[in-house]
C-alpha cells in the first residue's frame, strides 16, 4: 500500500501532530495529578492535603521538639512556620546540616492522624544549595520563624 | 600576569569569531567571494585561542593563584592536583569558559577536517557556527569573567563543594559538554543548509559524523553522570529526574532522533525538513539546558550561581538563536523539496514512528521540567518527580522499544509484516517467557513486570538482523546498531530489576550486631576515625557475606571536610556478577543499654550495574557506527584523488600527444 503521492508530506506532519498533541495531553492530565505541592505548616494546617498525595512540607525545624526513637533510625520533630506547627516522623539517614532550628524540606504524606510521614529531608546545605521554596522564607519568615522557637 | 593574557586570548578569540561571521557571510554574496579564503583559517584559530585561554585559567587553579576571584572562591590550596584541576569546570565561569572551548574546538575541528559540503554550505555553517560562539563570548566577558582579580589576597581559598571533589567530575562535565556543544555543530549544518537550500543525501553524510559524535559523547556522559549521581549521593538511586538530569536527557533524546532521521536522509533521500527540524531542535534543548542550570532558577547541586542578571542574559541568547533558528526554518522549510516517497511498512516509516516517540518523550520531559516555573508564576508551588515522569515517558519509550526491534527487519521503501513476522515469533516468545518468569517471582508492578518481560526479548530482537549472515561480511555500521539496540535492552533489564527486586534496609547497630539483606549476612566490625588530605572520616568496618559463602569487608564512611565545612556519606559497593550490595554509614544515634549504635542504610540491588554497562554498549555501538562512516568517507575520498590523479595523469598524455 502506497500513500497517494502528493500528500505524504501532510499525512507525516498530521501523524507527528496528532502523537505530540497526544502526548502533550496525557502529560498535562499527569501533572495535574503528580506534581507534588509544596505547604508551608500554616497552609497545611488550614487546608491539609488529601491523604495518600505526595506533598512537600518546608519550615523550620522547632528548637527542642527532635526526639530520637528507641529503634535509632526514626526521628521524629516539629517544623514550624511561625503560625503554625507539623509534627513530622521520619526514618532514615538524616542529611549533615539537619538541626534544630535549620531550614527543612520534608517530601512525604499527611496521615491521617496529622503526623507527616517523611520519605525524605532536605535540609539546607550552605549558600549554594537551597531548596528554592526556602529561598523566599529565609529571608524573612525564617528569621521570624526561629524567633518564635527560641 | 596570566589571568590577564588569558583573558586577553579570549577577547581576541571573540573578536576572530566575529571576524569568521562576517568574513562567512560576506562570501556567500558576490562581492566578497575574495573572503572565502579566510573564514577555514580564522576558524582553527579561534578555536585554539579558546583552548589555551581554558589552559590559563586551569593553570590558575593548579597554582591556586588566590588573586583570581575563581580561584579563591572555589579552591583551596590543600586540595589533590586532580581535584584542582577539575574545580576549573566546578562552577559557573569555568564551566562556561569550558563551554565556548569546546565549541571554538569544535568550529576549529569542521573547518579543518569537513570536505563533502558544497563550499557555500560550508561557509553559512561556519559563519552560523561564528554567530552562536559570538553570543557565549559576550555573556563569558560581559556577565561571567572567569579572570577576575581579588583585592586583598585572601589566605586561602573556599575550598570546593566536597560533593565535586570525585574523579568523577574529572571527566563527567566536560564529556558532557562535548556532546552539547557537538551539536552546535548539527545546528550550524541545519542553519547553512537552509541559507543554501542544499539539503540532500550529501547533506545528511557530511552531517551524520558530528552527529553520531556529538551523541555518544552524550550517551557516555549521562551514563556517567547516572552512576555518579547513584554511588555520591548515597540514596541509592539511579535517574532522580532531577532538572538538571533532564536538561542533559533531552538533547540526548533530540539527537538520537536526528541520528536515525539523517539515516534516511542519507539513505533514501527522505524526511529533508524533518532531519533539518531536529537539527535546529537538538542544539536548541543544549541551549535549554544550560539556561535551566545556570540561570539559577532552578535549584540542585549543579547549579552553581544565582544570579538573575545572568540569567536574564542567557534568557535572551536562547530567544535569539532558538527564535532565529525556527524563523529562518518557518521561511526556508517551504522551499525545501519534498524527499522520496515510502510506503506505510517500509524501514522509513519504523523509523518516523521511532522520532515521534523520541520528540514525545523530550515533549513531556521538557513540559515536566518547565510546569513548577509556571506555576510559580502564578503563585503555586509544586515539584515535579519520578511519579509523573517514569510512567508518562514509559508509555512512550517501550511501544518505540517494540517498533525498534521491527524495523532494522523492514526494507527500505516498501515490504510486508507477512515477511518479517515468522522472524519476530523469537523475540515474542522471549517477552512472553520472561514475563512469565517475572510474574512467577511475584513482581506485580505493571512497569518493572513489562520491563522484565521486553528486557530480553529486546536483546534477542535486536540481534535478529544479522541472522542469515555471513557475520565477517556485515557491515561495522551494522554492528553498531546490533550493538546499541542490545545495549537499550540490556540498560532496561538492569533498570526493571532495579525497581522490582531492590531490599533496603534501615538498622542502627551496635559493634558486632549482624543483619539480613536479601542473600547477604552483614556484620559491623568496627566504627573507627580515618583522614585524608582534606577531611576526617568516621569509618565503619562492615563484614558481609554472600549466601554464606566467603567474607568480605566493605567501609562506607561518613566524611567531614573542612573546606568548607560539611559532611558528606561515601557510600561502599561491593559489585558482583548478579548485583550490588550498597551500604551507607549513617550518624551515632540512641544508644542501646549504654552500647552506641550507628544507622547503616544497606541495599541489596540485584543486577543493578546492567543500567551502566548498557548504556556503555549504546555508546559502543554508536562508536562503531562513527568508525565505519569515517572510514568510508576516507575510502570515497582515497578513491576519488586517485580518480582525479589518473584523469590528470591521462589529459597531461593527450595534451603531450
Amino acid at each position: 500500500m502506497s500513500l497517494k503521492a502528493k500528500h505524504q508530506r501532510l499525512v507525516l506532519i498530521l501523524v507527528a501532530l496528532v502523537a505530540l498533541i497526544g502526548a502533550g495531553l496525557l502529560a498535562t492530565w499527569a501533572l495535574r495529578n503528580q506534581a507534588s505541592y509544596f505547604y508551608v505548616p500554616a497552609d497545611m494546617v488550614a487546608h491539609p492535603p488529601e491523604a495518600d498525595r505526595a506533598v512537600r512540607l518546608g519550615g523550620m525545624v522547632e528548637r527542642g521538639s527532635m526526639k530520637n526513637a528507641a529503634d535509632g533510625v526514626t526521628v521524629t520533630f516539629t517544623v514550624t512556620d511561625g503560625k503554625a506547627k507539623v509534627p513530622v516522623r521520619f526514618a532514615g539517614i538524616r542529611p549533615a546540616l539537619f538541626v534544630e532550628g535549620s531550614g527543612v524540606v520534608a517530601e512525604g504524606k499527611l496521615g491521617a492522624d496529622g503526623i507527616f510521614v517523611a520519605d525524605n529531608l532536605l535540609a539546607k546545605h550552605d549558600e549554594k544549595y537551597v531548596p528554592r521554596e526556602m529561598k523566599n522564607m529565609s529571608a524573612d519568615d525564617a528569621r521570624k520563624a526561629i524567633a518564635n522557637t527560641k | 600576569m596570566l589571568p590577564e593574557i588569558g583573558l586577553g586570548m579570549l577577547w581576541l578569540a571573540a573578536a576572530l569569531a566575529g571576524l569568521q561571521l562576517i568574513a562567512g557571510a560576506l562570501a556567500l554574496t558576490e562581492g566578497g567571494k575574495g573572503l572565502a579564503g579566510i573564514v577555514r583559517p580564522v576558524a582553527i584559530v579561534q578555536g585554539f585561542l579558546a583552548a589555551a585561554a581554558l589552559l590559563a585559567l586551569i593553570w590558575c587553579f593548579v597554582e591556586t593563584d588566590l588573586s583570581v576571584k575563581l580561584v579563591a572562591e572555589n579552591s583551596h590550596s590543600a586540595k589533590p592536583l586532580i581535584y584542582k584541576i577539575a574545580g576549573t569546570w566546578g562552577n559557573h565561569e569555568g564551566s562556561m569558559l569550558l563551554w565556548v572551548t569546546v565549541m571554538g574546538l569544535g568550529g576549529a575541528f569542521v573547518a579543518a577536517v569537513e570536505r563533502r559540503l558544497p563550499e557555500p554550505t560550508m561557509l553559512a555553517t561556519l559563519a552560523g557556527q561564528a554567530f552562536v560562539s559570538l553570543g557565549f563570548y559576550a555573556f563569558l566577558l560581559l556577565a561571567s569573567n572567569p579572570f577576575t582579580r581579588l583585592s586583598p589576597v585572601p589566605e586561602d581559598g573556599n575550598g570546593l563543594n566536597p560533593l565535586l571533589q570525585d574523579p568523577g567530575l574529572a571527566f563527567h562535565p566536560p564529556t558532557l559538554y562535548v556532546g552539547y556543544v557537538g551539536l552546535s555543530i548539527a545546528f550550524s549544518f541545519a542553519i547553512g543548509a537552509l541559507v543554501t537550500r542544499q539539503v540532500g543525501p550529501d547533506f545528511a553524510r557530511a552531517m551524520r559524523p558530528w552527529v553520531l559524535g556529538a551523541w555518544i559523547f552524550l550517551t557516555v556522559g549521562i551514563t556517567a553522570g547516572s552512576y555518579w549521581a547513584y554511588y555520591v549521593l548515597g540514596w541509592g538511586g539511579w535517574w532522580f529526574w532531577d532538572p538538571v538530569e533532564n536538561a542533559s536527557l533531552m538533547p540526548w533524546l533530540a539527537a538520537t532522533a536526528l541520528l536515525h532521521s539523517v539515516s534516511v536522509l542519507a539513505a533514501r533521500n527522505a524526511l529533508r525538513a524533518w532531519t533539518v527540524m531536529l537539527g535546529v531542535v537538538a542544539f536548541s534543548m543544549s541551549m535549554i539546558g544550560t539556561f535551566l542550570v545556570r540561570s539559577g532558577i532552578l535549584t540542585s547541586v549543579h547549579a552553581f550561581a544565582v544570579d538573575p542578571r545572568r540569567g536574564s542574559f542567557i534568557l535572551a541568547l536562547l530567544a535569539i538563536y532558538i527564535g532565529g533558528a525556527l524563523l529562518l526554518f518557518a521561511l526556508r522549510a517551504g522551499t525545501v523539496s519534498e524527499g522520496e516517497r515510502f510506503a506505510v511498512t517500509s524501514r522509513e516509516s519504523a523509523l518516523v514512528f521511532n522520532n515521534v516517540m523520541l520528540s514525545s518523550i523530550l515533549g513531556i520531559t521538557l513540559l515536566g521540567t518547565l510546569y513548577p516555573l509556571v506555576t510559580e508564576a502564578f503563585g503555586q508551588k509544586v515539584s515535579v518527580g519520578p511519579p509523573y515522569f517514569t510512567p508518562v515517558s514509559a508509555m512512550f519509550a517501550l511501544p518505540m522499544l517494540l517498533v525498534m526491534l521491527v524495523g532494522p527487519l523492514l526494507r527500505w521503501r516498501g515490504d510486508t509484516i507477512g515477511r518479517v513476522s515468522p522472524v519476530l515469533a523469537l523475540p515474542l516468545v522471549v517477552m512472553l517467557a520472561s514475563g512469565g518468569a517475572a510474574f512467577a517471582l511475584g513482581v506485580r508492578h505493571a512497569l518493572p513486570l513489562l520491563g522484565l518481560a521486553m528486557a530480553p526479548g529486546v536483546v534477542v530482537g535486536s540481534v535478529l538482523p544479522l541472522r542469515g549472515r555471513s557475520l565477517r561480511r556485515v557491515p561495522l555500521n551494522v554492528w553498531g546498531m546490533v550493538v546499541a539496540h542490545v545495549g537499550l535492552g540490556v540498560a532496561l533489564f538492569g533498570m526493571a530489576s532495579d525497581s522490582a527486586f531492590s531490599i533496603e534496609r534501615l538498622v542502627a547497630a551496635k559493634i558486632g550486631d549482624s543483619t539480613q539483606v536479601g542473600p547477604w549476612q552483614i556484620t559491623l566490625a568496627n566504627v573507627a576515625p580515618v583522614a585524608g588530605p582534606n577531611w576526617t572520616a568516621m569509618e565503619g568496618v562492615l563484614k558481609v557475606r554472600y549466601a554464606g559463602g566467603a567474607e568480605q569487608v566493605m567501609t562506607p564512611q561518613s566524611r567531614t571536610f573542612w573546606a568548607p565545612l560539611q559532611t558528606n556519606a561515601v557510600s561502599a559497593l561491593l559489585t558482583r556478577w548478579n548485583g550490588q550490595l550498597y551500604t551507607v554509614l549513617g550518624e551515632e544515634t540512641a544508644a542501646d543499654n549504654g552500647a552506641p549504635r550507628w544507622q547503616l542504610r544497606l541495599w541489596w540491588k540485584p543486577y543493578v550495574p546492567l543500567i551502566w554497562i548498557g548504556g556503555l554498549l549504546v555508546a559502543l555501538g554508536g562508536g562503531l557506527a562513527l568508525l565505519s562512516r569515517v572510514a568510508q568517507d576516507l575510502k570515497r575520498r582515497k578513491v576519488r584523488e586517485k580518480g582525479d590523479f589518473r584523469r590528470g595523469e591521462v589529459a597531461k598524455l593527450e595534451q603531450g600527444r
